[in-house]
């Protein structure tokens, strides 16, 4: 009784070890290479198109808004610093 | 501003505004077809990020030893382009991901150490921003760490297991994706160095309104 137990454990750890196994899915594949394709197929257009039209959108606008952010910025320091001039001058002139 | 940066920034506008037009014109990538597209910025910007890492490290490294304060004001302006640049490359990797890879994102060590890098930078203007006396030595430290992150973030791909491309794809692009795509480097490079050349200026005329507040003091 005690060997048929063992025997049947042993082949329950064995079995489900193997159903393990065989779930386990392989690695993803890592690209190598990139291929071109004449025609893009139909499945792919409409999906991706927002995705790319968001990509494309966010880059050209956040580069703008850094431009603006930047020059406004060097604008009030050009400004603060004119400011400052004038007064020294007017400071020493008395 | 120097006397190349004009003509420099209508190159770059000029650039700019033929880009989409050779991008459109490059095929269609055959397993990932119209998403792949986003690679054309998002790999310059990445690039970028990376180039503003190195920059900012070198130059804090300088600062640290030489005290030049013409290196801290390189760093300060290369680690705000590096945030800046980071976000490009982490909010156009999500974009292209979703379609590729069926997910936002994954805790995958490119993706991963560049979020790290990223965050480096923005510790980095936090730490300017709100550090006080002191800080200037204490970011260019920090930025220490995020020079040494930029080899990790480039070579993970080729060592870790990982469903990012590996380095390979670059060396071996066909003519038709190749154009498009140094055609796109070139062009954030040069938006680099203006965008660079403009955020030095700023802390140059910065110093200088604090030299004058200080010489009104005294």
């Amino acid at each position: 009784m005690k060997l048929l137990s063992l025997v049947l454990v042993v082949l329950v750890t064995c079995g489900a070890g193997g159903v393990v196994l065989l779930a386990q899915q392989p690695p993803p594949q890592q690209l190598d290479e990139f291929v071109p394709i004449d025609q893009l197929p139909p499945q792919d257009q409409l999906p991706a198109a927002p995705l790319l039209v968001a990509a494309y959108s966010f880059v050209a606008l956040a580069l703008f808004a850094y431009v603006v952010s930047v020059a406004r910025r060097l604008a009030s320091v050009q400004r603060e610093l004119e400011r400052l001039e004038a007064d020294m001058k007017r400071g020493s002139g008395t | 501003m120097p006397s190349w940066f004009t003509p420099l920034a209508a190159l770059c506008a000029l650039m700019f505004a033929t880009a989409p037009i050779l991008i459109a014109q490059a095929p269609y990538e055959s397993t990932m077809g119209l998403v792949q597209k986003i690679f054309y910025v998002h790999l310059p910007s990445a690039w970028m990020f990376l180039l503003a890492a190195i920059t900012c490290g070198i130059a804090s490294l300088r600062y640290l030893f030489r005290g030049d304060p013409r290196q801290d004001r390189l760093a300060w302006a290369a680690a705000e382009l590096a945030v800046l640049f980071g976000v490009l490359t982490l909010v156009t990797g999500p974009l292209w991901a979703r379609k590729a890879w069926g997910v936002w994102w994954q805790w995958d060590v490119r993706l991963t150490s560049s979020l790290m890098g990223w965050m480096v930078a923005v510790a980095y203007l936090l730490l300017r921003r709100y550090g006080g006396p002191g800080s200037d030595k204490l970011a260019a430290g920090l930025a220490l760490f995020g020079i040494v992150n930029v080899p990790f973030v480039y070579i993970s791909v080729n060592y870790w297991r990982t469903i990012h491309p590996t380095t390979n794809v670059v060396p071996t692009l066909p003519t038709s994706f190749g154009v498009p795509l140094w055609f796109s480097a070139v062009t954030f490079l040069l938006l680099f160095v203006l965008l660079l050349r403009m955020r030095v200026r700023l802390e140059e005329q910065r110093a200088r309104v604090d030299a004058l507040y200080l010489s009104m003091d005294s």
